[in-house]
């Protein structure tokens, strides 16, 4: 499978203490472990399992994904910025993979 | 709303039917708007050629739940974004033993794809047939580009589909009838569109003329117009096209179903791109 | 039955869904309420969840349990001391009742998080906020999930 595609959503600037919408989606099949092929045998799960925003490395926001999760998962949540920095976002894949994406935002 | 399901009956029988209620369920009337760009969700039917069963075209759009609605009025909540990126990378990377990328002969892929996307099929001289964006790009490639035709379905294929025609979004479809062998083309798919097929007897216009509106038990049949090709669905999870939505719908009948391309699919593609002229181009559209 | 003939009937035979294999919703046997209880059991530690405080917001019919869209609030100042610790989410008749947990710090605001998520057939979704004092709350909401017209 191709890398995934990562899409996310943060405003550029805030002004400090502001709590901000933050949106993100990548794609990714979230393989549910429930589904057979044609021969009649179990597709093995892959699925995103974990999914984290860190600000300036400390946590903001974390989800734990089960495959009940839709393909390409999206996140919508908020974070409040006490100063200018970067937000880290990391997608676990079951695989072993880690998928990471940078944003940084100005406060003033 | 009311909604009414339409039962089913479980049986192949045609004489064990059941009585639907005759509630219609209208479309939403709702304007939609994407990254500031206005989407025509309803026009007035094409009047040439004559015999356009509707007086107004109406996106399949309108036909869609809240949710689903906001998900395609939102270009980043849209998961078909995701393709069309893919489908830019594609444009930009050099395949083939000619070493050329699509931007390599057409750089600015705005400008130059703009409308591109709303006027197909088209009419195709070298091959004496209507071409759509999918033979275009093999055609290119092979003849072009020395690369390797795209297999039908293929998610490149759909990536770069979706991304040349995106390019065209809200621009309204068109396409010309009047070139080459275009009428006759129109007039097989219009004979396509109301042939009854499969064990269930059903033509495209039984659910998306005679019965839009109207639910097949979950589902608010629309009109069935192709602007929004290929589109992310929510039940598969990914983009769907065209081709694979004629072959799904026909199969649904219970009969057997056409190759993707095949004369029979491009014909009725020419007619059902008449059929919603005047609607935007609104790929990647988002439905159920 | 009598004398139905050309009437606008729209009458379609069943069969059309179960040619459906595309879609990647679970298909093994569902879980029940007792065991999504369980769960919820397991997450509060035994504690009985309140209600209020969490709003779950979900469609009344999802127009595919392939992707439900699917949001959760919960009331709290979000400061230091008195923060949401984190939100599950429990589909009832899914074949594994887990959905997603949601863990929340003070800086995230505000304890409210979408997504998106997949339902195999009509039933409860539950959510559950286990707040930084150790009470836990819940809300629960019913989503219709009907099989289209079409299996295509």
């Amino acid at each position: 499978m191709a890398a995934p595609r990562i899409r996310v959503k943060v405003p550029s600037s805030a002004s400090a203490g502001e709590v901000i919408t933050i949106k993100t989606l990548i794609s990714h099949e979230m393989e549910s472990g429930q589904r057979k092929d044609k021969d009649g045998n179990t597709i093995p799960r892959e699925i995103i399992n974990n999914f984290t925003c860190e600000f300036n490395g400390t946590k903001v926001f974390e989800c734990q994904l089960d495959p009940a999760i839709s393909s390409n998962p999206y996140f919508e949540f908020y974070a409040k910025v006490p100063e200018s920095g970067t937000f880290k976002f990391t997608w676990q894949d079951d695989n072993g993979e880690t998928y990471t994406e940078e944003k940084d935002i100005e406060v003033s | 709303m009311k909604k009414t399901a339409i039962l089913l009956t479980g049986v192949v029988t045609l004489t064990t039917l059941a009585l639907a209620p005759r509630v219609l369920a209208d479309p939403v009337d709702e304007a939609l708007t994407i990254d500031g760009q206005e989407i025509i969700t309803t026009a007035p039917a094409p009047t040439e050629p004559e015999g356009h069963p509707f007086d107004e075209v109406r996106s399949g759009w309108l036909y869609r739940e809240p949710d689903t609605r906001s998900m395609e009025a939102d270009s980043f909540e849209n998961p078909g974004m995701l393709a069309v990126e893919r489908g830019e990378e594609i444009w930009n990377t050099a395949e083939g033993e000619a070493g050329q990328s699509c931007a390599s002969c057409h750089e600015d892929a705005s400008e130059f794809l703009k409308g591109v996307g709303a006027s197909y099929p088209k009419w195709d001289e070298a091959s004496g047939k209507p071409i759509n964006i999918e033979l275009f790009i093999n055609k290119h490639r092979e003849e072009k580009m020395g690369a390797e035709a795209y297999k039908f379905d293929e998610d490149a294929q759909k990536d770069l589909t979706a991304f040349i025609k995106n390019q065209s979004l809200g621009i309204p479809v068109e396409i010309d009838l009047s070139e080459g062998d275009m009428m006759s083309w129109w007039e097989e798919g219009k004979e396509r569109y109301y042939l009854r097929t499969g064990q269930l007897n059903l033509s495209c216009a039984t659910c998306h003329e005679q019965n839009n509106g109207r639910y097949i038990r979950a589902d608010h049949l629309s009109q069935g117009n192709t602007n929004g090709f290929p589109t992310y669905r929510l039940k598969q999870g990914a983009l769907v096209s065209l081709h694979n939505r004629f072959r799904g719908c026909i199969r649904d009948t219970r009969a057997e179903f056409p190759d993707a391309f095949s004369d029979e699919l491009m014909a009725l593609e020419v007619y059902t791109a008449w059929r919603g002229g005047g609607l935007s181009v609104e790929t990647p559209a988002v439905r159920q | 039955m009598t004398h139905l003939t050309r009437r606008k009937l729209f009458t379609l035979a069943a069969g059309a869904g179960t040619l459906a294999v595309a879609a990647n919703l679970p298909r093994t046997a569902n879980a029940t309420p007792e065991e999504a209880q369980k769960a919820i059991s397991e997450f509060t530690g035994g504690k009985e969840p309140q209600s209020g405080k969490i709003t779950l917001t979900a469609p009344e019919i999802a127009e595919n349990g392939n992707t439900v869209p699917i949001s959760i609030s919960v009331e709290s100042e979000m400061t230091g001391d008195d923060f949401v610790e984190s939100v599950t989410l429990m589909a009832e008749g899914n074949p594994n009742p887990e959905v997603a947990t949601f863990l929340f710090t003070p800086l995230s605001g505000r304890a409210e998080a979408t997504t998106r998520i997949r339902l195999a057939k009509t039933q409860n979704v539950v959510a559950v906020a286990k707040m930084s004092d150790g009470s836990v709350y819940s809300d629960r909401k019913e989503v219709k999930v009907t099989i289209g017209g079409c299996g295509g």
